[in-house]
């Protein structure tokens, strides 16, 4: 007999049999009105290794726990599997379920009776009963082949790094630095503050931008807990959540000196830039064409009381002879090649518009617009603030965009409302652009390993129910990084990714997934393969060690030597189970299925297909 | 005479495709209730000796769905699967089987709609093929249905084994 089949019989001797419960629910009448729930219970009755079905409203309440926990203890239960929604918000409850009854929480599988079959079956009462037949019947073939699974543990660096030093990420890390935590914050500039050094006064209030900055750097500067690196660019990040390493170049692009910066969490506050509208409307060829953050370097400029210390989007031009100010809204944005709304550009538009009215009440400006973006009650009104200082807005179609006529400084824009074509002329022409991801953003995602959408902006791990969270653990998210935000968003997002960071800190340890590859070292040839497909560097190749006791496991050829003799060095692959995230490549591609994911294995898939069609 | 219903087993990866899956269910978007789900951690993890097992079993249609390229959770899943299926492709045309039982496509977490629009259009690909013609050498439709020799010739769903299959 071949040593393999000689393993896997002692291993069946060895395991215990499966005694398989299973749960049927009706989810209120989300189930029960489609499926014939009671057929499924009979057609359960009948499977292998099944010992008990029962049925419940709603299984992921109190009583339904409390159902299943007992018939893990009545039934001696060592499998549980539950037939309801989805796995994705339910498995984690059921799971901790398991465990509280004294089952590994690995010995349980889900079974989607809803979200993939009552929902979307509702007019075949028949058909859609027997789908549900065969998924459980599927589930149960799984059960029966699921095997307890360990938790490796991971010691928590009780530190954060936050990427980005603007509101967002000095926010952040204040909000953790008060907890307790050491914080490190990066910034790639050569001082903190980021979008906000660029801006004159904030909407709706008028507060100065430069003030408000300038407290949170003292803040931060004064706060023990932080250490801030400035001229710092993040150029990879290795290991895990609770023990990430950033690489950090210190100085100007091009410089030698690295650092190494460990962390247990990360938090991405890397913002947002304006968009450069270049060969819109003349911008970059004629002076008097800027855009809004120009507008304010202009403002803040003229101000004698506040010289602007911005350095940058420092036009050719000043506010001296301007008597006429045109803007024009969404350039660049809700358009083909860029089809979102900017958020945060209309109010700019106004609050710059109020500015220049308060600084020359005899200064015409015109504002043209496609929609006017002012949600909730303070901003509603701050547009009515607008119009009453004269400003006028005039609506004009995509269709039809402004045409501008540079000789003569003059826009030829049709109203909308109006119905006519007006002809605006202007000193200044201003560009209201929304913002965009900053250059290095992708880069970044990569060195995370988490995504970005279509845009370009870090894309969280689910919109409504984590929307500060990566899907990759340990990482969060706040500010512009994630989407064109107002400054009060920008802040809450803050706390809120903070807050997040700080339940991972606040543990010294923290269990990873067990659903990670495991090597059946007996099966394993070295052949590497598996190595080869790692994302994760999870697996090395390391000399087989015989165990200490032969007599307790079956003997194999290669393996075993009598009377104690070193056996002869062979290499077998090792997963790190801290490193492996589970994915199951290397279990594809091992020739001898010695490597096999965990509660994904190769006759557990196999079994479900079987099952799939009553074979 | 009831139109054939082909049986399809799929794939989807926790992360996208079976998100999208459980995303057309919130939105009670409707579609054929021919296919039968395998939730996987990846996409990356379908072995061609899965979708092969699927056709010898008697499927009339394998579906794999993923993750779009370059959106993979775990970076390059997505290319061993494209890379699988091929694979597979090959080999089911080696042994007479249609490749057009196979199909791959890559539904994000976002794409509700998209999910069903594929099963629909899938089953009417399958459905078009007619049954699996190893449908009725696999074991496990010995005991559902009539042995080979009691189907009816004219009847859609009982294709008959391929021409170069002779029986011993």
């Amino acid at each position: 007999m071949f040593p393999h089949a000689m393993h896997e019989m002692a291993q069946q001797h060895v395991a215990e049999q499966p005694r398989i419960g299973v749960f049927i629910c009706h989810c209120g009448h989300n189930i029960s009105a489609y499926l014939d729930v009671p057929a499924l219970v009979e057609s359960a009755r009948g499977l292998p290794h099944v010992v008990l079905v029962q049925d419940s409203l709603f299984t992921c309440s109190d009583a339904g726990l409390s159902q299943i926990r007992t018939a893990v203890a009545e039934r001696t239960l060592n499998r549980v599997v539950v037939a309801s929604c989805t796995p994705r918000t339910h498995e984690p409850l059921f799971q901790a379920t398991c465990e509280e009854a004294g089952l590994n929480r690995y010995l349980f599988e889900f079974v989607n009776i809803r979200d993939q079959c009552s929902w979307v079956h509702m007019q075949e009462r028949e058909r859609a009963t027997q789908k549900a037949t065969d998924l459980i019947r599927m589930g149960v073939a799984k059960a029966a082949l699921l095997e307890p699974l360990e938790e490796a543990e991971l010691v928590v660096q009780p530190a954060a790094a936050v990427i980005g030093a603007g509101m967002a990420g000095m926010t952040a890390a204040l909000s953790l630095a008060r907890r307790g935590f050491a914080v490190t914050l990066l910034e790639r500039e050569r001082e903190v503050g980021g979008l906000l050094r660029r801006l004159d006064r904030l909407y709706p209030t008028g507060a100065s931008a430069q003030a408000l900055v300038e407290h949170y750097a003292a803040e931060v500067g004064n706060q023990p807990h932080i250490e801030i690196l400035t001229l710092a660019e993040v150029r990879g990040v290795s290991g895990h959540i609770g023990d990430y390493l950033l690489d950090v170049r210190l100085g100007a692009p091009g410089a030698h000196s690295r650092v190494s910066v460990p962390a247990g969490v990360i938090i991405v506050a890397t913002g947002a830039e304006e968009l450069k509208p270049a060969g819109r409307y003349g911008y970059g060829e004629d002076p008097r064409v800027i855009t809004q953050q120009e507008l304010e370097h202009l403002l803040s400029d003229d101000r004698l009381d506040q010289p602007a210390r911005n350095t940058h989007d420092a036009p050719g031009i000043t506010l001296h002879s301007v008597r006429s100010v045109l803007m024009i809204q969404c350039v660049g944005a809700r358009e083909e090649s860029r089809s979102y709304c900017g958020r945060t550009c209309c109010l700019t538009a106004m609050k710059n518009a109020i500015l220049l009215k308060e600084r020359d009440p005899k200064t015409e400006v015109h504002v043209l617009y496609r929609d006017i973006e002012v949600h909730g009650t303070h901003f509603e009104d701050y547009y009515a603030q607008a119009r009453d200082t004269g400003i006028i807005f005039t609506r004009f179609s995509p269709a039809e965009p402004p045409q501008i006529d540079a000789g003569e400084r003059r826009a030829i824009v049709f109203d909308e409302l109006l119905g006519t074509r007006l002809g605006i002329p202007f000193d200044l022409l201003v560009l209201s652009t929304p913002m965009v991801p900053r250059p290095g953003s992708r880069e970044l995602a990569q060195m995370l390993k988490v995504p970005v959408d279509e845009h370009g902006f870090f894309l969280e791990a689910h919109v409504k129910l984590r929307p500060l969270d990566f899907a990759t653990d340990g990482v969060y998210l706040c500010g512009s990084a994630h989407w064109p935000a107002h400054l009060d968003e920008t802040i809450t997002q803050a706390y809120g990714a903070a807050a997040r960071a700080a339940t991972i800190l606040s543990k010294d340890k923290i269990r990873a997934s067990g659903v990670v590859a495991h090597v059946d070292e007996y099966l394993c040839r070295g052949c590497e393969r598996c190595a080869g497909v790692c994302e994760y560097a999870a697996i090395d190749l390391v000399a087989f060690q015989a165990p200490r006791d032969p007599g307790t496991l079956p003997a194999g050829p290669l393996s075993f030597s009598p009377e104690g003799s070193p056996a002869p060095e062979r290499l077998v692959a090792r997963v790190n189970p801290v490193l492996c995230k589970g994915c199951g490549a290397c279990s594809v591609v091992c020739p001898t299925d010695a490597m096999q994911a965990g509660s994904f294995t190769s006759r557990q898939i196999t079994a479900m297909v079987q099952a799939a069609l009553g074979d | 005479m009831e139109p054939f219903q082909p049986r399809i087993v799929a794939f989807a990866c926790n992360w996208c495709s079976y998100a999208g899956a459980d995303l057309a269910g919130v939105s009670r978007i409707q579609y054929p209730p021919t296919t039968r789900v395998i939730r996987v951690m990846c996409s990356g993890r379908v072995s061609p000796m899965f979708i092969l097992e699927a056709l010898r079993a008697g499927a009339d249609g394998v579906l794999i769905t993923g993750c779009h390229l370059g959106d993979c959770h775990y970076i390059s899943g997505n290319e061993k699967a494209l890379h699988n299926v091929d694979t597979a492709r090959s080999l089911i045309k080696l042994l007479g089987i249609e490749p057009r039982r196979l199909r791959l496509e890559w539904i994000s977490a976002a794409e509700g709609a998209r999910f069903a629009k594929v099963i629909s259009e899938f089953t009417e690909q399958v459905r078009g093929l007619g049954a699996n013609p190893l449908r009725s050498l696999a074991v496990g439709n010995l005991h559902r249905e009539t042995t080979v020799a009691g189907l009816s010739p004219a009847d859609p769903a009982r294709a008959g084994p391929p021409a170069f299959i002779t029986a011993e």
